[in-house]
């Protein structure tokens, strides 16, 4: 199918933000965004994909050429990669900071603002 | 709000945009075609410059302002984890508990592991140039090696391989010294972040330019960013562990 690697991206975001809203639980729902990014990684490397084509990486052996899958978007995955683990590793942060100050990470738990 | 309701309203907006993604994918170029012009310019791009990962070449050469934001990315959550995780005035450090009892073959497996780990991640960042890796991808190698020590149970151990003001410095080594690479390209040649000094030859060791000495940047950065980040965590499970809810 032509348009499959697309079809899971999307999902993987759907997947991803339906965990976030169904969470009970601030350590899932930190996941669940990962999930949802991850479909940012589908997508991009789908499009970037040319069938029976080599990494876009060249050497002794193997010459220069265009014949490869598209290397800009696999840059921009690994931009994507790292700005989800540094929006993971804070989120993080933030949940434990919740659990000590209102001893308790369930967001339906959360209402009240506290100082 | 009300959990049903949430979940409800949710599932109308998952339909809308689900169906928004199909409806332009349907209208995107084939998967796996041959319609891949932004590919054909990086790859003369990167040709030209006598790079042989056309990924470093795109990360570090064409777009190496995007990953000079990406850094500060990096950097900036790394300031705000540790300012989030400093420890507050009611809580004391209580030390690791020392019954803490760790399988032989796993600390076997830890310390053997360990030298081999670090070789491969400084490997991996100093040929980003020429074969699949860079700064990013063996920063983060190295900083999962060193906690190697801590899987194989020694935590004091861990704490005495990396003093933290040590990587603190480190990373903001690592960042300025990408920010200078480019000034040089600004002084030697017209443009911030250019890629001026000498290209060397396809494939080799010492090619491409300034992309190996920013890939070195990038892996000082990544591997003590990470370290410092892990260290946060570890200090709240460890040493004053047992608080939460």
């Amino acid at each position: 199918m032509s348009i499959y690697g697309y079809l899971v991206a999307g999902a993987l975001l759907l997947m991803g933000s339906a965990g976030i809203v169904a969470s009970r639980n601030l350590v899932h729902s930190v996941v669940c965004l990962a999930v949802a990014q991850a479909g940012t990684y589908v997508l991009l490397l789908s499009v970037g994909y040319q069938r029976h084509s080599p990494a876009p990486v060249f050497g002794s052996t193997s010459a220069p050429t265009k014949r490869v899958v598209d290397p800009v978007v696999q840059a921009m995955c690994l931009t994507d990669i790292v700005v989800s683990a540094t929006i993971t590793s804070l989120l993080l942060a933030l949940a434990i900071q919740i659990a000590k100050r209102h001893r308790t990470i369930n967001p339906d738990e959360l209402g009240a603002l506290r100082g | 709000m009300n959990r049903t309701v949430r979940i409800w309203l949710f599932a109308i907006g998952a339909l809308a945009i689900g169906t928004c993604l199909v409806i332009a994918f349907v209208g995107m170029p084939s998967f796996g075609s041959t319609f891949h012009p932004y590919r054909d310019m990086a790859i003369r791009a990167a040709v030209h410059h006598a790079t042989a990962n056309a990924v470093g070449s795109v990360n570090f050469d064409q777009r190496s302002l995007d990953t000079l934001g990406e850094e500060i990315i990096l950097l900036a959550s790394v300031v705000g984890v540790a300012a989030l995780l400093r420890p507050a005035g009611d809580e004391r450090e209580s030390g690791p508990s020392p019954h803490a009892r760790v399988l032989e073959p796993t600390r076997l497996l830890g310390y053997v592991m360990l030298p081999l780990v670090l070789v491969i991640g400084a490997d991996v960042v100093t040929h980003g140039h020429v074969t699949p890796g860079g700064g990013f991808q063996g920063g983060v190698v190295v900083a999962s090696g060193v906690h190697l020590l801590y899987v194989a149970g020694s935590y004091r151990a861990l704490e005495r391989l990396r003093p933290i003001p040590l990587f603190e410095a480190g990373e903001a080594l690592g960042a300025a010294a990408f920010a200078c690479i480019g000034i040089v390209g600004v002084v030697s040649a017209s443009a911030f972040l250019l890629n001026t000094i000498g290209q060397g030859s396809f494939g080799g060791l010492f090619s491409a330019g300034t992309i190996p000495l920013l890939n070195g940047a990038v892996g000082l950065e990544v591997a003590s960013g990470i370290i410092v980040l892990i260290a946060k965590f570890l200090d709240q499970a460890i040493l004053l562990g047992g608080r939460g809810p």
